[in-house]
């Protein structure tokens, strides 16, 4: 049995059915991150003293990972753009810029961290540190779910550019949008963590 | 994004990703710029706050089409944002009635 709404849109919904399930998980996660984010203000609001992020995080790697992220949300959404202008070898260049861009940015996440912690700073010493790791853990970890998908169409997902088109072009823009997301995350993050 | 888009609509959608990537790069001096302002918290937490909306507005907008979106997606992200918007007002009440 074939899978409906996976190329034209629902009559009912104006949406292929993807896309759909995409912005409903998107949903899940503005609320996931929102608990954290509101758990975030609570601490702060209620601590007696709370360090200034600029003064414990290293801004510019953080801001270089900004301009990374930033970078790899235009290599998407142009990823997508090639298969809409039917370019596939640009595609190809472009979603493997962005898985690269993903990986480059966990690199420097890994440095930041692997300084923190040799310098023995854990996130059991203070209520900053443990937020800070829990937020940038939990994003870190969507990147790393990014990067798989996007892999996997960069690899082995791509065949299916060759017998079903329009489809893989859904399937690149639902990617993208989750991608996206979690570059719109770390905007919000930056500045919330390591320059207030 | 309609699924008709000729691939000539697509190339002038390209112009204008790449004037957003830009108004991004900018925006993001912006921020780390205001940060060595040493302003006090509130307006520093105000302005990084504006910035990045204004960010994420843009990135939301083009990057994930969402300018030109179907009805049910703006359904779907009204319920959201009333809901995310509950759960940011928690620690407002619970600090107004000293609940901690």
């Amino acid at each position: 049995m074939q899978i409906p709404y996976t190329v034209h849109a629902r009559p009912d919904t104006g949406l292929f059915n993807a896309k759909l399930g995409v912005w409903l998980f998107l949903a899940s996660e503005v609320m996931l991150f929102g608990a954290l984010f509101s758990s975030y203000v609570l601490l702060r609001t209620g601590a007696p003293s709370w360090p200034h992020g600029f003064e414990m995080l290293n801004i510019p790697l953080a801001t270089l990972n900004t301009v990374v992220l930033i970078t790899s949300s235009i290599t998407m959404v142009m990823a997508w753009a090639s298969l809409k202008m039917h370019d596939f070898a640009k595609y190809k260049r472009y979603i493997g810029a962005t898985v690269g861009l993903g990986f480059f940015f966990l690199i420097i996440k890994a440095f930041e961290y692997g300084a923190k912690f040799s310098a023995g700073t854990y996130p059991s010493e203070s209520t900053f540190l443990a937020i800070y790791f829990t937020l940038t853990g939990l994003h870190g970890l969507h990147v790393v779910g990014g990067m798989i998908v996007n892999g996997y169409f960069w690899g082995p997902g791509s065949k299916m550019w060759h017998t079903e088109p329009e489809r893989f072009t859904n399937r690149i823009e639902v990617a993208g949008l989750y991608w996206h997301f979690v570059d719109l995350v770390w905007i919000f993050l930056f500045p919330v963590l390591y320059l207030l | 994004m309609s699924e008709t888009d000729s691939p000539e609509e697509i190339k002038k959608h390209v112009r204008v990703y790449v004037n957003v990537f830009v108004a991004l790069m900018g925006l993001t001096v912006v921020t780390v710029a205001i940060s060595y302002l040493h302003l006090s918290v509130v307006p520093a937490v105000i302005l990084a706050l504006i910035v990045a909306t204004i960010k994420g507005s843009l990135v939301a907008s083009y990057f994930m089409h969402l300018i030109n979106e179907k009805k049910l997606i703006f359904a779907t992200l009204i319920l959201t944002g009333i809901f995310f918007a509950a759960l940011m007002s928690l620690p407002l009440i619970f600090q107004n009635d000293k609940f901690y």
